[in-house]
Formats: structure tokens, C-alpha cells, sequence
């Protein structure tokens, strides 16, 4: 049974104190600088490091059978996630949301039917759809369409994304955040409606791996120890 | 299956493709016979222009490709907006056109839609009587589907018209425009101009004056949008937090409205009593009564046709007038048959106005439903 853990960084260490808790123990080989490492306390588990952005893939591809990502990447990666994975438990850190924020300028505008209005009107006015930037396209768009709004555009951004609106490539963006403060450091206000998707890391399994018996036999016994029924 | 197409298991070979190709031939031949000109627009449409038209949506519908040169390309995923693009370069009106071919659309996972399908369309440019044009592409789609399949009908420009008759001044008024084809928006809409005291509360800690100090005073001045402008949206506020509400019996009459459903000709003698002392729902209804005795004419008992006002609200966007479509019975795995309806609106956004009606037939959905 291989298990994708992200490679590095906070999200690791967290995931790594969490499966200890249920009696797994992660060691990383050569200190931590080759990408690669063992698990203990679990009989025919591997690791796999992989970037966090890249699990939902590996899973929906069956090429690892359980993985630790993001809720949000889960959702913007996987449109048919229900065929494709299936949750085991939510770890309890990497608390994230998913919000739409405007400049804290915008007096005007506190939810998301403000915020069509001014869509509206700033084509009117400028001439371009109103431009949200995200690098979460398909919640964002899944987001806007059930609140009606259709007269935007989405600009990809990969980082950086509250500087768009002080650089003038985006007038609102779509994007994480914890504490709310790189919002605030950049002039900028999470719409009252404006929620999209919270998010925290999560213990998925992957429906399209192959599962062989003492794949599926290591599954129940991690299962039984978390105290949560097997999905598989 | 790679010889598999839209409802039809291996009709991409053999007699299955032998009788689509004839299904196809059949409906292009009974379209030129009503007069249509064939046209055969690309596949590959500029993206910009259904950007423009269909708002970031059309991105999670449509089929987005790149070319290094030419920039955004869709896959169409319709074709009366190249069919209104080719008559407003190159046709004079009145004009026929019939088409045929594949469109392409991105489908939620799951639904089991066919991501393509063929489409064989006519569609009518016309600015005479707008209620001959709707019997005439009616006529020729109920036509061509046959007897067996189950029609519904509607009209968008009711509620269109209703709205002109509401005691709104113009900014609420083109709210309500924008929002006719999202019902719960709308509704959502109705609400809050029903009750403008609730946005005198949120407005209620801006200054009296120095409206726009108060806006700079909230942090620096970033973005393009303006302090100007965000002033002059917090008045419109204002203004309409002040306004007089929807009146009830505005609100009566969007629902009573909204919940016709019956037969044509009954719900004709519903919509009258409504329409009293409003004159640009009267004057709706009136292109209804039109359209009835211009149906008739063709042979078509249209007192009896299934009609609701609520009917294309939500899946057929771009209709503003008459709307409807044939299904097959008992076959709730196939999409309509055919439809259409009126789209003078969209050819106005596109280039000069000019009044259209037009319906597309699913050849596969058709052979299917024969089955």
C-alpha cells in the first residue's frame, strides 16, 4: 500500500506527528534531504513524497492508494472526485479557507450579489469583465455560478495573488488563507458571503488503485486504529 | 468506444453511420425545401465572442484551445452565434440558413451527456411579422421530429414585458433584465426591492455627506475601480434604500406570472386580466394571441399546446420571446429532441438588431428515440 505524504514543510511534520498518534511511525532517510523515507508499525505500507499540489493526480491515477492533501485541492482538482477518491479522515491542522476578497476600498460591495452588481458596472465603465484572480478555477467558477455572476473573468494566478489587485491585473481575488492577515496587509476584505470552501489536510484513499487483499488487509487494521470504517 | 457517438452505440461505422448520415441528409433537405440557404460555419470560434456573450461560464461548458497567433479558440459549442455573425457580415434580411454538425460541450462529470453531438439547425432573420416567423421555424421543427414527441412551450418576452410593467425605476428595473434566466437571483432580486429598509441599515454607518472622504479614510486608493465610482454606487444605494418598495401587487403579478402552466390558449385567457392597465405586458400578450392564430394558420391547434411562463428560463439562455422543445416520450435519458425559440436580443449584441427565431434538431437523439 503506498502512501503519497507531501515532501516538505509544515504540512509534512503535521502529517507525519499525526499517523505516529495511530502508531505509524515516518522516518525521512538521509536527514531529510532525499526524497525518500520508511514507515514503521504498519506492515507493507511505502512512502511516497510527492509535492501536496500533486496527490489528488496520483490518486485519481491510482499510482498511490492512500495520500495527504488539501480539501481544496482535492475539490479543484478532482471534479469527479466521488468516482475517484474517498475520504478517510480529516487530520484536524493545515486549516485553510477558500474565500473571495475585494479592496477593503470598495465600501460598496459586502457580498457576492454586490459584487455581480459591480461586475456590471465596471464593464460599463472600463470596458473588461470584472477579473478574478485564483489559481482555483473550477471552485471559484463553480462558486460565481451559483451565485449567479457570469460577467467576470479569471485570471490565473500561481502566487502572489493579493498583489494583483495594487498591480491592476485583478479587481478581486479568489485564494487561501489562515489568518487573514496577507489580505489585510494588502487592502483587502473577504466578501460576508464570500466563503468558497474550508478546507484542512485530509487522509484520502484512491478508488482507481489496484487493492490487493494485503493492500485492503492494511487499510482496515489503519482504519480500525483511527477508529473510522474503511471506505474501501 | 471509439466507433460509439452520442446515444448511438457504433454509428460511427457501417449502416449506424449509414443512418445518421441519412437522418442528417433528410432534415438538411426538408430545411432548404422551407427555403433555408446551407451555410456551414467553423468549428473553431474566437473565444472573445462567447467570452463577451456568456461571461466566464462558457469556459466550464465550452471546449478552450490556444493557438500561439490567434489567440483563444472554443470549440462551438452552438452555432447560431457564427450563424448570426455570418448574416450580419453577409446576408440580407429576410434570410433562411440551415446547418449541420458537431457541437462540442464539456458535460458534468457523471451526467453521462455526450461531450459531442451533431446538431442540424435552421434559422430565420426576418423583420416582418415577428408571430409568422415563430409559427413558420415551429412549424418546420414539429415537422421534422414527427408526431410522437412531446412538446412544451414558453415565452420569455412575458416575463420580459412583465418587468417593463413594474413600478421600478431604470436601474432596478435592468437588474431584473440581467437576471431572468438565473430564477433564483431574480428572486432573490424581488426581495430586497421589496424591503429597501434593509439596506438602509447597512448604509446606515456612511456620513450624510463626504461620502467620498469617508471611502478614501478606508484604506488607500488601489485597483482600478474609483474612488468615483464607488461613490456613486453608494448613492444609487441610497437612493434605492429611500425608493418606494415593489408595490404587492407588483409582486402578485410576477407570481401569478411565473406559475401559468396549461394549455396555450388557456393560459392566454389567464395572462389578459393580468395584463389590464400594464401596457407592455398587454402588449406581450397580445404577440402571444398573434402567435396563436399564426400557428393556427399552419395547421397547428396552438390552443392546445403545453405552455408554461417559467419554461427556458433556466437551460436556453439566449431566448427572449418564444421558446419550446420536443422530447421524447417516456425516453428521460435523451435531451430534447429539438428546440428553439426567439433571440432578437442576442443579435443585437453581436451586430445590427435583427429580429431572429431559429431550432436545432438532434439527428442522434432522434434515431435514438425511434429505437
Amino acid at each position: 500500500m503506498k502512501l503519497g505524504l507531501p515532501s516538505k514543510g509544515r504540512l509534512q511534520a503535521d502529517a507525519i506527528d499525526w499517523f505516529a498518534q495511530w502508531g505509524l511511525t515516518i522516518t525521512r532517510s538521509d536527514g531529510g534531504r532525499e526524497y525518500a523515507g520508511t514507515v514503521a508499525g504498519l506492515d507493507g505500507v511505502e512512502l511516497v513524497l510527492l509535492s501536496a499540489g500533486e496527490v489528488p493526480r496520483e490518486l485519481a491515477a491510482g499510482r498511490i492508494h492512500l495520500g495527504v492533501t488539501g480539501t481544496d485541492l482535492i475539490h479543484e482538482k478532482l471534479p469527479d472526485r466521488a468516482a475517484t477518491v474517498a475520504e478517510i479522515a480529516p487530520m484536524g491542522f493545515g486549516h485553510a479557507d477558500l474565500i473571495v476578497a475585494v479592496p477593503k476600498l470598495w465600501a460598496d460591495v459586502e457580498t457576492m450579489d454586490d459584487l455581480d452588481e459591480v461586475a456590471s458596472l465596471l464593464r460599463a465603465r472600463h470596458g473588461h469583465r470584472l477579473r478574478v484572480a485564483t489559481k482555483y478555477h473550477n471552485l471559484v467558477r463553480g462558486f460565481f455560478r451559483e451565485h449567479g455572476i457570469a460577467d467576470y473573468l479569471l485570471v490565473d494566478s500561481q502566487g502572489a495573488t493579493e498583489g494583483t489587485v495594487k498591480n491592476e491585473t485583478a479587481e478581486a481575488v479568489a485564494d487561501i488563507t489562515s489568518s487573514g492577515a496577507t489580505l489585510e496587509a494588502n487592502h483587502l476584505k473577504i466578501l460576508g458571503d464570500g466563503l468558497i470552501l474550508k478546507s484542512q489536510a485530509t487522509l484520502f484513499a484512491s478508488r482507481r488503485a489496484e487493492w490487493t487483499a494485503e493492500d485492503r488487509a492494511a487499510l482496515q487494521t489503519l482504519c480500525a486504529r483511527i477508529g473510522t470504517p474503511a471506505p474501501l | 468506444m471509439a466507433a460509439d457517438r452520442a446515444y448511438l452505440p457504433g454509428a460511427r461505422l457501417g449502416t449506424g453511420l449509414a443512418s445518421v448520415e441519412t437522418e442528417v441528409a433528410r432534415l438538411l433537405t426538408r430545411f432548404a425545401q422551407a427555403g433555408a440557404e446551407r451555410v456551414e460555419p467553423p468549428a473553431l470560434l474566437p473565444a472573445d465572442t462567447l467570452l463577451d456573450l456568456y461571461g466566464e461560464d462558457i469556459r466550464a461548458r465550452a471546449y478552450v484551445t490556444d493557438d500561439p497567433v490567434e489567440g483563444e479558440r472554443m470549440l462551438r459549442p452552438d452555432f447560431t452565434v457564427p450563424v448570426v455573425e455570418m448574416h450580419a457580415s453577409h446576408g440580407a434580411t429576410p434570410a433562411r440558413y440551415t446547418y449541420a454538425g458537431p457541437v462540442w460541450r464539456q458535460q458534468v462529470p457523471g451526467a453521462g451527456r455526450p461531450t459531442e453531438y451533431l446538431q442540424v439547425g435552421f434559422e430565420l432573420f426576418d423583420t416582418a411579422a415577428a408571430a409568422d416567423a415563430d409559427a413558420e421555424v415551429f412549424a418546420l421543427l414539429a415537422d421534422a421530429v414527427g408526431d410522437e414527441a412531446t412538446v412544451e412551450t414558453g415565452d420569455i418576452g412575458l416575463l420580459l414585458a412583465a418587468i417593463d410593467a413594474l413600478s421600478l425605476d431604470e436601474r432596478r428595473r435592468a437588474m431584473l433584465r440581467h437576471h431572468v434566466w438565473r430564477p433564483a437571483r431574480f428572486r432573490r432580486l424581488i426581495e430586497r426591492f421589496r424591503a429597501p429598509g434593509r439596506l438602509a441599515d447597512r448604509l446606515a454607518a456612511l456620513p450624510d455627506t463626504a461620502v467620498a472622504e469617508h471611502v478614501r479614510s478606508l484604506s488607500p486608493e488601489i485597483g482600478v475601480r474609483s474612488v468615483d465610482e464607488i461613490t456613486d454606487r453608494l448613492h444609487a444605494l441610497r437612493e434605492e434604500a429611500e425608493a418606494a418598495p415593489l408595490p404587492d401587487a407588483d409582486v402578485a403579478l410576477l407570481d401569478a406570472l411565473l406559475t401559468l402552466d396549461g394549455p396555450m390558449g388557456e393560459v392566454l385567457g389567464r395572462l389578459r386580466p393580468l395584463a389590464e392597465s400594464r401596457p407592455p405586458l398587454a402588449a406581450a400578450v397580445e404577440r402571444l394571441g398573434k402567435r396563436v392564430e399564426a400557428l393556427g394558420r399552419r395547421g397547428i391547434d396552438a390552443a392546445a399546446l403545453p405552455f408554461a411562463t417559467n419554461f427556458g428560463r433556466t437551460a436556453m439562455e439566449y431566448y427572449d420571446g418564444f421558446v419550446f422543445a420536443f422530447t421524447a416520450p417516456g425516453r428521460p435519458d435523451l435531451p430534447p429532441l429539438a428546440q428553439g425559440g426567439r433571440y432578437d436580443a442576442l443579435t443585437a449584441e453581436l451586430g445590427p438588431a435583427i429580429p431572429a427565431v431559429g431550432g436545432i434538431v438532434r439527428p442522434e437523439a432522434l434515431l435514438a428515440a425511434r429505437s
